[in-house]
């Protein structure tokens, strides 16, 4: 303990290296991982904040462990801080003592996520059954086990389905018109999607619904449309961007007309950059609930037909019995807050997978 | 319409084919117009059919009182939208205070801190914090992540009393269901978008400056304070608008969370609290023709908050990326 206090007296603080022991100046520097004196370092920063909360526990009979867990980091990084001030300098103590609040961040910040996710696995778990998929709730009273979503799967497939129909040939062309055709609307074309970007999703359904009074599965696709078009029509227009300029450039220099060129190569070179962008939007759209509350209207009885009538969605099925107070109700809700996590979790990852593939076929060329 | 789209190519263009497009050309050019004036349409009908909705409602309450009244009443047609507006802003806020710090420091973590492979794993963590539905949210944190928080908000009341907003009205009031609850869920919410547009800036600060300020013997903090944050710093201001913007919209988790209210609450540990989009989406089922004219207009008040919000930020943050 006593030596590892010493100060070095001989180099000025100021011109130290931030990593460097005594005698690490004539070493060859280790760039990658800690050197024993760091490690020793923080070894007695974290018994100190260990002990810390141990007395914490023992004196105080402080038993919330959210609580003195923050306070044992708390008293870990202010003793690492003291430590690394003494045998160098304030400036490289703070510089460790930031290292460690940043690594608990990215720390804390994933295990939301894990939270979240395992949170909403246990609970659904218990009920997502294969008649969970197949039944609809029309049968069932409220108190009955039983019953599934297989109406609002069939409402959000349908809505899904047509707005992604819709919206990706409207936003790839528009995605076309801002970076390939380059008219002179571009720039209020761009503030106007630019808009939309920042419209809320409720806004979204509101405006639908005031303009056609009626629920129908078919309006809460055009909700969805509005929400997604800023989406695709951004992404795309990225991943235009990304195609290199000597490929539009050799398909003119051949005799090509530009919509040949658009159409043959530079959308078919953009592919799995599209795709990536239509499946993120397809993620985005299925858990939406608000704007399809008010279009839609939600049913417990299945409705095939998306143009007549109230229909359900998945999501809003799960807003529907979330609210409910009595439990089997609820349980029902997790189900299908599991089921839509996995719908949203596969197409992540289909996104994923198509991204690495349009990087892997871009970076060849 | 038309006349646009059968325009001659623009000489300003870096590739054309050629000075009169064909046929072809001017089909697909029109195409490409037509697509691109449907968002047109879309914000534009988005204000006209609001306000046109919104009128009945606005001449029963009077259109200075629907804004600086709070309450909400659907059969008398009184409305006053104040309370909720002050809810919303109240509740971005707390998001923004939340996931701003959390945020950016996941920024410089991924782009400085962390070895490759787990800053790879990292941005995927985002990318699907952000493909997240916000109902998934709002579930978590009205059932696991509230009962948390209610420690929380009690040693804040406890300790942080002198600060207004901290304070509690009564000795027993109820904590949770309340703002604060909303606007850390709501933070949550908006890490991914920030982080990643503050990583893609402060990736963008010049290396050679970076490497200038290691070599000069400073920290790695030295170098993120003198060179990445100062570079990165517009940009992240535009990043946190567009969160924050979103943050005024989000409705499922915040209606899903709080217990809603048309006063105006400025104790936000305590239940009860205002949001326009949560007000619109609990009230749109049973309202009467009067009362959803008054939810036509409390959403057009929300679309000229965020729409003001979110063009700026856009401005700021392609003014950047530009450079």
């Amino acid at each position: 303990m006593t030596s590892l206090l010493e100060a070095d007296p001989v180099i000025d603080p100021a011109l130290k290296l931030p990593d460097s022991g005594p005698g690490a100046i004539q070493r060859q520097r280790k760039v990658r991982g800690l050197t024993r004196e760091e490690r020793t370092e923080y070894a007695i920063a974290f018994a100190s904040g260990l002990h810390l909360v141990v007395l914490l526990r023992l004196l105080l009979d402080w038993d919330d462990l959210v609580g003195s867990s923050l306070l044992g980091l708390i008293g870990f990084i202010l003793v690492h801080f003291l430590i690394v001030r003494e045998r160098s300098s304030a400036e490289v103590a703070l510089d460790k003592s930031i290292t460690t609040v940043m690594w608990t961040i990215g720390m804390i910040v994933v295990s939301v996520l894990f939270w979240m996710v395992a949170f909403v696995t246990a609970k659904g778990i218990k009920r997502l059954r294969w008649s969970f998929v197949t039944d609809d709730l029309s049968a069932v009273g409220p108190l009955n086990p039983g019953g599934g979503a297989f109406h609002a799967i069939i409402g959000t497939l349908e809505q899904v389905g047509m707005a992604t129909i819709c919206v990706i040939p409207i936003a790839i062309m528009t995605a076309v018109y801002l970076h390939e055709v380059r008219g002179r609307m571009a720039s209020v074309v761009r503030f106007v999607v630019d808009a939309l970007a920042g419209l809320p999703s409720i806004v979204a359904g509101l405006v639908v619904i005031t303009i056609w009074r009626d629920y129908a599965g078919y309006k809460a696709s055009m909700a969805l449309i509005i929400l997604a078009i800023p989406i695709v029509t951004r992404g795309a227009e990225e991943v235009l961007r990304t195609v290199p300029d000597s490929l539009r450039e050799a398909s003119l220099a051949l005799g090509a007309p530009q919509w040949r060129m658009v159409l043959r190569v530079v959308l078919p070179t953009a592919q799995a950059g599209l795709v990536t962008v239509g499946l993120l939007a397809v993620a985005r759209m299925v858990g939406e609930t608000a704007p399809v509350l008010l279009t839609a209207g939600g049913s417990t009885s299945t409705n095939k037909n998306p143009f007549d009538g109230q229909q359900a969605s998945l999501s809003l099925f799960i807003y529907q019995l979330i609210r409910s107070s009595d439990a089997t109700t609820t349980e029902r809700a997790w189900a299908g807050a599991l089921l839509l996590l996995l719908i949203v979790v596969v197409v992540f990852v289909a996104a994923r997978v198509a991204l690495a593939r349009s990087e892997r076929k871009l970076g060849r060329r | 319409m038309t006349d646009v789209a059968t325009q001659p190519a623009i000489p300003q263009i870096p590739i054309t084919p050629a000075d009169r497009p064909g046929t072809g050309d001017r089909i697909f050019r029109g195409l490409s117009v037509t697509a691109a004036l449907i968002s047109l349409v879309v914000v534009g009908a988005t204000v006209v059919f609001l306000a046109r909705e919104s009128r009945p409602a606005l001449r029963s309450a009077g259109i200075v009182n629907f804004f600086t009244d709070s309450l909400w009443n659907g059969s008398t047609g009184k409305f006053g939208v104040f309370g909720v507006v002050i809810g919303t802003v109240i509740i971005a806020t707390i998001a923004l205070c939340v996931a701003v710090p959390l945020a950016v420091a996941m920024a410089l973590f991924i782009n400085e801190y962390a070895p490759r492979s787990i800053a790879r794993g990292l941005t995927t963590a985002i990318d699907l914090l952000a493909a997240l539905p916000s109902l998934i949210f709002g579930m978590w944190g009205r059932d696991a992540f509230a009962t948390h928080l209610q420690p929380v908000a009690r040693w804040l009341s406890d300790h942080l009393f002198a600060l207004p907003f901290f304070q509690l009205s009564s000795q027993d009031a109820v904590l949770g269901r309340s703002s604060f609850v909303a606007g850390v869920i709501v933070g949550i919410m908006v890490i991914p978008i920030i982080t990643s547009i503050s990583r893609d800036v402060m990736a963008r600060a010049p290396r050679e400056q970076c490497e200038a300020a290691l070599g000069l013997g400073g920290t790695r903090w030295g170098m993120i304070r003198t060179v990445i944050l100062p570079f990165g710093r517009t940009g992240i201001i535009g990043a946190v608008l567009l969160a924050f913007g979103r943050a005024l919209g989000e409705t499922i988790a915040v209606a899903l969370v709080i217990q809603l209210a048309f006063e105006a609450n400025w104790h936000i540990l305590e239940i009860n609290a205002g949001s326009i989009a949560a007000l619109i989406v609990t009230r749109f089922g049973e309202a009467t023709a009067v009362e959803r004219s008054g939810l036509a207009a409390a959403g057009l008040a929300l679309v000229t908050l965020t729409f003001i919000v979110s063009l700026a930020s856009r401005r700021i943050v392609n003014r950047k990326a530009s450079i």
